[in-house]
């Protein structure tokens, strides 16, 4: 595979997959926390979460990416501080992360968001009478339950993050190595003459990645509902 | 004993309760709509009500007043409910010790073993759920709440959702909780049949008040406490297995008084308790001669109820205890019928359930 893909092209694929990684895996509690508030918590400004939520799926992708270059850049109100602590977006794989994971946040609350939905409270009651404090009802009782929603949430999102291009080349640009993930890799070798041999290898990739990850979260999906759901 | 004292107001219906709870198992009896779930969800906590005080002695779950309130997993429960909720990402097992875990450490506990043999449930522990009978899964509810080592046992309808042979298979195995288990258990029913088989004491309901309560004799023997509606009516009686007889009957002594009904295996002498429904019981003035009826009780009339429907509720005092009938209101007359008038009661059949053991209260 290393042969059959060039360093430059290689580079793009295993950056594209850190970006995603990373973007699945810190978003993923925070999604959990979101969308079990959005489905069980009545509170002020939750139709204003839900919005904001479901803004990056909404808004043109450049525009989300301006937004975080003002927020995170460096001298913006978040990145600023963040960049005295040593910790920088701008222009970097963890900038391109965040942008993915921001992209990736909605499908990833929404799929999770469902699965609790599905979860009979009455159930939760249960768990209380039985002893469980909130925490550990949600840990013994509900987590277990919406395990196929969570998987599914991480897996589309993960895809996702692997396909974003216009917040993150808005946000960190496209700096080989640093922040050329596959689309801004195969967009930056159909600008050049001669660049569509590896363009096509790219895109090639990416389809490839996109039906491994359905057919993982097909499968991982079955396996998990047929252990929950009994029989 | 549980003191409980209730007000909460939802749109178009109002709770305002009070009643106590002794050792045993307290039925809350009563139609839907009459507030019973209501009270069993206040006590458990899942909701709250406008007003109210739930303790037992310094035990005190809730304390509008003082604003004190347990939340639902210190209560210390065992709530089985109709629809059973096991978790269904659980096994069995797994199901009966869940409670267990939040329990307690110096908590006095349900033996695994002996809760499992109780119900019978052990060739069902490595399976899940989704893989068991309506039955079954309400017996697994039953261990869950048990052997989280419980201070009070709450049943909301437990057999409603179970058909007929289900619900016989299913009573029994709360008689023995009743008279096996210290625990108090609060139990809710619609049925005036598990109500005579099950309960200690009776807190009869009606649109969010408390009707009558006290010893279930007593109170399922007043005429004019028919929560679910006349023709459930029944009276409960003490008796005692007497004799099996070779032609296929069991004979009892109630009171002095010989009943007879197709038989059982009850041992000769342990007590049984007989639900006569009112409505198979007929009246006549003088002891009936050349009558199928084998079961005839003398008595007289305690009271006669009617509320304008062309029929009567009358109420006899026999050797045997206090007596339903249900009969129309123009027999009534024809018989010349009030307080005082002796009469034979024909009793058309009688059911047992085994005695508990503080006796019919």
């Amino acid at each position: 595979m290393g042969d059959w893909l060039g360093p430059e092209e290689w580079q793009a694929v295993a950056l594209s997959l850190r970006v995603a990684f990373w973007a699945t895996l810190v978003s993923l509690p925070l999604g959990v926390f979101t969308a079990y508030a959005l489905a069980r918590w009545t509170f002020p400004g939750r139709q204003l979460l839900n919005g904001l939520v479901h803004l990056p799926l909404i808004l043109p992708p450049v525009v989300t990416g301006y937004l975080l270059l003002l927020t995170f850049g460096t001298r913006g109100p978040v990145g600023g501080p963040l960049a005295d602590l040593g910790i920088v977006f701008a222009f970097r794989w963890t900038g391109a992360a965040l942008a993915a994971g921001v992209m990736a946040f909605p499908l990833m609350v929404r799929a999770i968001r469902l699965s609790i939905e599905a979860v009979d409270p009455k159930l939760e009651q249960a768990g209380a009478t039985l002893g469980a404090s909130p925490l550990w009802v949600f840990l013994t009782v509900t987590l277990p339950m919406i395990l196929p929603g969570i998987v599914a949430g991480a897996i589309l999102a993960f895809a996702k993050a692997m396909g974003e291009f216009g917040a993150t080349i808005t946000f960190v640009s496209n700096i080989p190595g640093q922040t050329r993930t596959v689309p801004s890799a195969i967009y930056a070798f159909l600008q050049v003459p001669g660049g569509e041999g590896a363009a096509m290898r790219l895109v090639l990739v990416s389809v490839a990645v996109a039906m491994a990850a359905l057919l993982l979260s097909e499968v991982i999906g079955r396996r998990v509902a047929r252990r929950v759901g009994g029989g | 004993m549980l003191q409980v004292t209730l007000r909460h107001a939802f749109p178009g219906f109002a709770l305002d309760v009070r009643f106590e709870a002794p050792p045993g198992v307290t039925v809350l009896f009563g139609r839907s709509g009459s507030g019973k779930t209501t009270i069993v969800n206040a006590v458990a906590g899942l909701l709250r009500p406008d007003e109210g005080r739930i303790a037992a002695g310094d035990w005190i779950l809730l304390d509008t007043a003082r604003g004190r309130r347990l939340p639902t997993h210190r209560r210390r429960l065992g709530y089985i409910f109709q629809e059973g909720r096991l978790f269904p990402h659980l096994t069995v097992r797994q199901n009966l010790l869940f409670g267990r875990w939040f329990a307690p450490k110096d908590a006095p506990r349900e033996d695994m073993g002996h809760v499992v043999d109780l119900l019978g449930i052990g060739h069902l522990l490595d399976r899940r759920p989704g893989a068991l009978s309506g039955g079954e899964k309400q017996r697994v509810a039953i261990g869950r709440a048990l052997l989280s080592a419980p201070r009070l046992i709450l049943a909301d309808e437990p057999l409603a959702a179970l058909d007929e042979d289900r619900k016989a298979e299913i009573l029994p195995y709360f008689e023995r909780l009743r008279d096996e288990v210290s625990v108090p258990i609060l139990y809710v029913s619609h049925s005036a049949y598990e109500v005579a088989r099950l309960a200690t004491t009776v807190v009869a309901l009606k649109d969010g008040r408390v009707l009558r309560q006290g010893p279930a004799a007593q109170v399922l023997g007043d005429p004019s406490v028919t929560p679910a509606g006349a023709r459930e009516a029944g009276a409960v009686i003490a008796a005692r297995v007497v004799a099996h007889h070779a032609d296929g009957l069991t004979e009892l002594s109630a009171g002095g008084v010989p009943l007879f009904l197709p038989r059982t295996d009850l041992a000769p002498g342990s007590p049984v308790r007989v639900r006569i429904a009112a409505h198979d019981v007929l009246l006549a003035r003088t002891r009936p001669e050349g009558l199928s009826a084998l079961n005839i009780l003398p008595g007289t009339v305690h009271e006669v109820r009617s509320r304008g429907g062309p029929g009567a509720m009358v109420a006899l005092d026999t050797p045997a205890g206090r007596v339903l009938s249900r009969i129309t209101r123009r027999s009534a007359q024809a018989l010349g019928l009030e307080p005082g008038v002796a009469v034979h009661a024909v009793v058309k059949s009688v059911s047992v359930a085994p005695q508990d053991v503080g006796g019919p209260g």
